[in-house]
């Protein structure tokens, strides 16, 4: 038996981390899969493909979005980042360095998720509260750190990205 | 009797390796520092490969065709539609794997796909390979397999009570799989020195890891007709030889597994699984590559997770709550197979006496097979449900006597260097230095049974609990001899240093332990060493990452090929210089006279001199944990080269009306002998604390059990992330930790393990605290709001204030377990043997 004539693929020019690609792929897939599968952009992971741990987190035009629920076709013609568009060249960013101070990556798989919507929060408010990070993460799961490491990552990046010399507290490090 | 009598105390472990407990902090560079981890960078910039990021050329796509139905003969499998489906490559059903695995050589009852009989829903039945993942999907549809429904065994009671159909045709009998009865002392004399006697019954719900990462596995069946296994694995060492076992005739020397960076465990990934087995196979069957990539579902019934377990205990205590006797009876919910059950069943039963000192314990076991995914090792193995019953059980006897609970168990510590009445030996105890600090951090003294109000009506209530860990099994799962960890170290003219070792990261730092030790006994940069690990072709073998034995088992292992490097080192660079080799120092990437610190060499020098003298320079390093004390059938299991310790308060708020409560504030102290990182250190103990936070609230295994046109429907209830609730960051409490360090001289820089223990103590807390808050007892994990709105409204009645399984003979099931094996205590004189032990027939491990 021959498959069931699938749907055609179809050409389009995707816009990630600043550079142009050109991907051949079928329309129903996600921009999870044609990221990770046809661009090997594999940084971008997946924990649900439901839409319910926030792993799959990557910016639109700025805005994080779950590429698990976005089709690729969808974000033709925008500007997307992934993990993998955070650094600069060889440089990390401020966020990046915090979360390698605390910590605040133990498997890391849920990492770049969160770091995608840390980033795009701080791009949005450079003094984020305790209270508005914890909101802004609500919907990155993390089974490993227990949260407190990652918004600790966060608030320190934060006082970096506004010029302060902010060092981890010592009870966050030590304990009390 | 004399429990501190010298006599008994623990003979102190052989113990020729310079493990270096004593070394004063002050005198370490990198030990204790907040270092990054080794792997920081990658995981900060989505660098670092996970295995379902693998990709290799010509790869197909595996999908595994499952069990709709609990407990089913299979009567046929046709799997031609989907043979003919385009782009389907390979095809495997149970017949093409016979040889049945498992972790535990006493229990190998599982097969890669269910050759005749289907256990639980999820149960997998046929493997199929594709060009494309979506035409596997597809073909697997399209298959059309025949069942003949069997009597689905949907619990403890139900398995109980049905000796046939059985699910297995070993174990104890009917759907028995284990039974362990185990006395140590004199049980009617404790009781009779009793002075106050409690009997309960608890539940604790089964739960589940959830790791971020569903498990992949990529198998590549190469041109030189070997196999590579690239997996999300806890264990590769144990992936290896259920590999070599079911794939034989292939040599286990033709299977090279490596477990890829995990992302998440818990335990979860511990078993070999069937879907690493098929991957194997289908590689080998179509020669090409083949992946599988879990979905989140699929998650759900490789499961392995927490086992449901209802417990009755029986304690008897002194006025001041010393423990004059214990009766403690578990049983298990094993779920459709073996796994890691029998350790978990004597799990059960291992760790309830080195906390508080127990003069006398009884402690029997019931595993039983139900159509349930498999339990297995979920943090904390099979000891997180007995420390919920005995913890809130301390909290009832305190309040019955009107002692503080806090005092009670700080009167009543099991003493540090002593055995317990179970044989185990306990050596650095920091029990009490937590339970300090908790008390005084939280001013528990003042602030206890106060029942404030908040400004929204809320109730006010502290509970507090303690709980033990393992630093590793002090049995390996073969018992083989052989050590259970091993480190090559390979230093080069460029100054490398790459470290070899088969452990696995799955995000607990373990690679990083590896750089820190190795870095600080030869003072050069922890983040410069190589770290090649978890890869059963070049790394020595380590057992794997689970009963938390890493730090302290790699870490010594560790130590000791460095140690040895260092003397090598030292000698090269003594000659060349003329200095006596016990006169340098290794510092700062520097090898010097420590009376003349100008006077050296850098690191590579040093090395470089000594390749000149000795030529190739290598070492290696290995452990293998101290004899235990218990030389009893079933004392394998508890035995541990060192025990952390914890001690939570947690601080609930209470809705009075409804029984919705939230946790605002934790404090946490872990004794954790010493950190080797404090950041990564403080990152385990908030995990821990986290995930024990989830399990007291909400998080359930649970299954859903209908009738539908006359056939029972059991299924899994909640098989993905939505629904399976956990907390998210918004629910996380402030947490207030406490590291405190009790150097053991059985770990590297005397560290004991921490990413399990803290973990404990939170469920028994929690429901400790709700007591505290409104007078009512959840004898039954989770501690959901409708358990204590339900505990509330019985208060309200007047009825027993309480929500638990029925505290009278029908509460837990009747089961025979046979004659106990009776073990004199250490105080008694006992040896450690059972006197009554039917003589056994020695057979060699393999
Ligand atoms: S993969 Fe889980 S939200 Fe997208
Ligand atoms: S670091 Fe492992 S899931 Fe967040």
């Amino acid at each position: 038996m021959t498959a069931p004539p699938g749907p055609q693929k179809t050409l389009a020019t995707f816009h990630v981390n600043g550079e142009s690609h050109e991907v051949a792929f079928v329309p129903h897939k996600t921009l999870l899969e044609v990221l990770r599968e046809e661009m090997n952009l594999t940084g971008t992971k997946h924990g649900c493909e439901l839409g319910e741990c926030g792993a799959c987190t990557v910016q639109v035009d700025g805005t994080p979005v779950l590429s698990c629920l976005v089709l690729a076709v969808d974000v033709v013609g925008k500007q997307v980042r992934t993990v993998e568009g955070l650094a600069k060249g060889p440089e990390l960013t401020e966020l990046q360095h915090a979360f390698a101070d605390m910590g605040a990556a133990q498997c890391g798989y849920c990492t770049p998720g969160i770091l995608m919507t840390a980033d795009a929060l701080l791009a949005q408010n450079t003094k984020p509260t305790r209270d508005e990070i914890k909101e802004c993460l609500a919907g990155n799961l993390c089974r490993c750190t227990g949260y407190i490491k990652i918004f600790e990552a966060v608030e320190l990046a934060a006082a970096r990205c506004r010029g302060e010399k902010a060092e981890p507290r010592k009870e966050s490090i030590h304990g009390s | 009797m004399v429990l501190d009598d010298p006599s008994t105390r623990a003979p102190s472990a052989k113990n020729d390796a310079p493990w270096q407990h004593d070394k004063k902090k002050e005198d370490l560079q990198h030990i204790g520092k907040p270092i990054r981890k080794v792997d920081a960078r990658g995981k900060v910039s989505g660098l670092t490969k996970y295995a379902d990021d693998l990709v290799l050329p010509r790869m197909l796509h595996m999908k595994l065709l499952r069990s709709t139905v609990a407990h089913a003969e299979i009567v046929s499998i046709d799997t031609r539609k989907a043979a003919a489906l385009d782009g389907v490559k390979g095809i495997l059903t149970g017949k093409d794997m016979p040889i049945t695995f498992g972790i535990l050589p006493v229990s190998q009852d599982e097969h890669a796909l269910c050759p005749d009989l289907v256990r639980f829903v999820g149960d997998p039945v046929v493997a199929i390979a594709a060009t494309e993942e979506e035409i596997a999907w597809n073909a697997c549809r399209l298959v059309d397999v025949q069942y003949r429904e069997k009597q689905t065994i949907g619990g403890i009671h139900e398995a109980a009570a049905t000796n046939e159909p059985r699910l297995h045709d070993y174990g104890v009998r009917g759907n028995i799989h284990r039974l362990e009865n185990l006395e140590f002392g004199d049980m009617k004399d404790g009781f009779a020195r009793a002075e106050h006697v409690r009997e309960d019954t608890f539940f604790f719900e089964g739960n589940t890891h959830l790791p971020m990462e569903q498990h992949a596995t990529l198998a590549h069946f190469d041109k030189d007709g070997k196999l590579t296994v690239w997996s999300s694995t806890q264990t590769p060492h144990y992936l290896h030889r259920a590999l070599a076992r079911v794939l034989h005739p292939l040599p286990a020397h033709h299977i090279r597994v490596i477990a890829v960076t995990n992302g998440g465990g818990f335990g979860g990934k511990s078993d070999p699984f069937n879907h690493e087995i098929c991957a194997a196979k289908m590689s080998m069957l179509t020669g090409r590559p083949v992946k599988i990539a879990l979905t989140r579902e699929e998650v759900f019934f490789c499961h392995r997770g927490r086992h449901p377990v209802l417990m009755r205990s029986k304690m008897g205590v002194t006025k001041t709550g010393r423990i004059t006797a214990l009766d403690f009876e578990s049983y298990l919910d094993g779920g459709a197979y073996g796994s890691y059950g029998t350790a978990s069943t004597f799990y059960t039963g291992a760790l309830q006496t080195v906390t508080y000192t127990v003069e006398n314990y009884h402690f029997r076991g019931a595993r039983f097979f139900t159509c349930k995914a498999p339990c297995g090792p979920k943090r904390g193995h099979g000891t997180v449900q007995p420390r919920f019953a005995i913890e809130v059980q301390l909290d009832k006897i305190a309040c019955d006597l009107g002692l503080d609970p806090a005092q009670m168990r700080l009167d009543n510590l099991a003493p540090r260097d002593s055995l317990t009445a179970n044989f185990l030996r306990i050596g650095s105890m920091g029990l009490g230095a937590c339970i300090e600090k908790v008390v005084a951090g939280s001013n528990w003294k003042t602030r206890r049974g106060k029942r404030e109000v908040t400004k929204d009506g809320r109730i006010r209530g502290l509970g507090l609990a303690c709980s033990s860990y393992l630093s590793g099994a002090g049995l390996p799962i073969y018992w083989n001899g052989l050590p259970h960890s091993g480190v090559q170290l390979k230093l080069d003219r460029s100054g490398l240093v790459t470290a070899f070792c088969g452990s696995t990261d799955i995000g607990q730092g373990s690679d990083s332990v590896l750089g820190w030790i190795i870095g600080e006994v030869l003072g050069i940069d922890p983040l410069g060493i190589k770290v090649v690990t978890g890869d059963t072709d070049l790394t020595p073998v380590d057992l794997g990452s689970y009963s938390s034995r890493v730090t302290l088992m790699t870490g010594n292992a560790a130590m000791q090929a460095a140690e040895r490097a260092r003397e090598l080192i030292a000698k090269g660079v003594a000659d060349k210089l003329g200095v006596p080799a016990n006169r340098l120092v290794f510092s700062n990437s520097r090898v010097f006279d420590a009376e003349d610190p100008k006077k050296g060499l850098t690191f590579q020098e040093a090395v470089i001199a000594t390749e000149a003298r000795f030529g190739t320079i290598g070492t290696v390093g290995s452990y293998t944990p101290p004899a235990t004390a218990a030389k009893f059938r079933g004392g394998g299991v508890g035995p541990s080269p060192s025990y952390s310790y914890s001690a939570t308060v947690v601080e609930v708020e209470v809705d009075p009306l409804t029984g919705v409560y939230r946790v605002p504030k934790i404090w946490m102290a872990h004794d954790i002998g010493r950190a080797l990182n404090a950041a990564v250190a403080m990152g385990q103990i908030e995990g821990g604390v986290y995930m024990g936070l989830g399990e007291a609230m909400m998080e359930e295994q649970a299954y859903r059990d209908r009738v539908h046109k006359g056939n029972r429907i059991f299924v899994h209830r909640i098989p993905s992330m939505l629904e399976y609730k956990q907390p998210t960051g918004l629910e996380m409490p402030e947490i207030v930790t406490y590291v405190v360090e009790d150097p053991d001289k059985n770990g590297p820089f005397g560290a004991k393990e921490v990413g399990q223990g803290p973990l404990l103590p939170i469920m028994p807390a929690v429901a400790n605290a709700v007591f505290d808050a409104v007078g009512v007892r959840v004898d039954e994990n989770p501690v959901s709001f409708e358990k204590v709105f339900a505990a509330m409204a019985a208060k309200k009645e007047g009825k027993d204030a309480r929500f638990g399984p029925s505290n009278g003979p029908d509460g837990v099931p009747d089961v025979d377990f046979g004659d106990s094996l009776k073990i004199k205590t250490p105080w008694q004189g006992g040896d450690g043997t059972a006197w009554n032990e039917p003589k056994r027939e020695k057979k060699a491990a393999k």
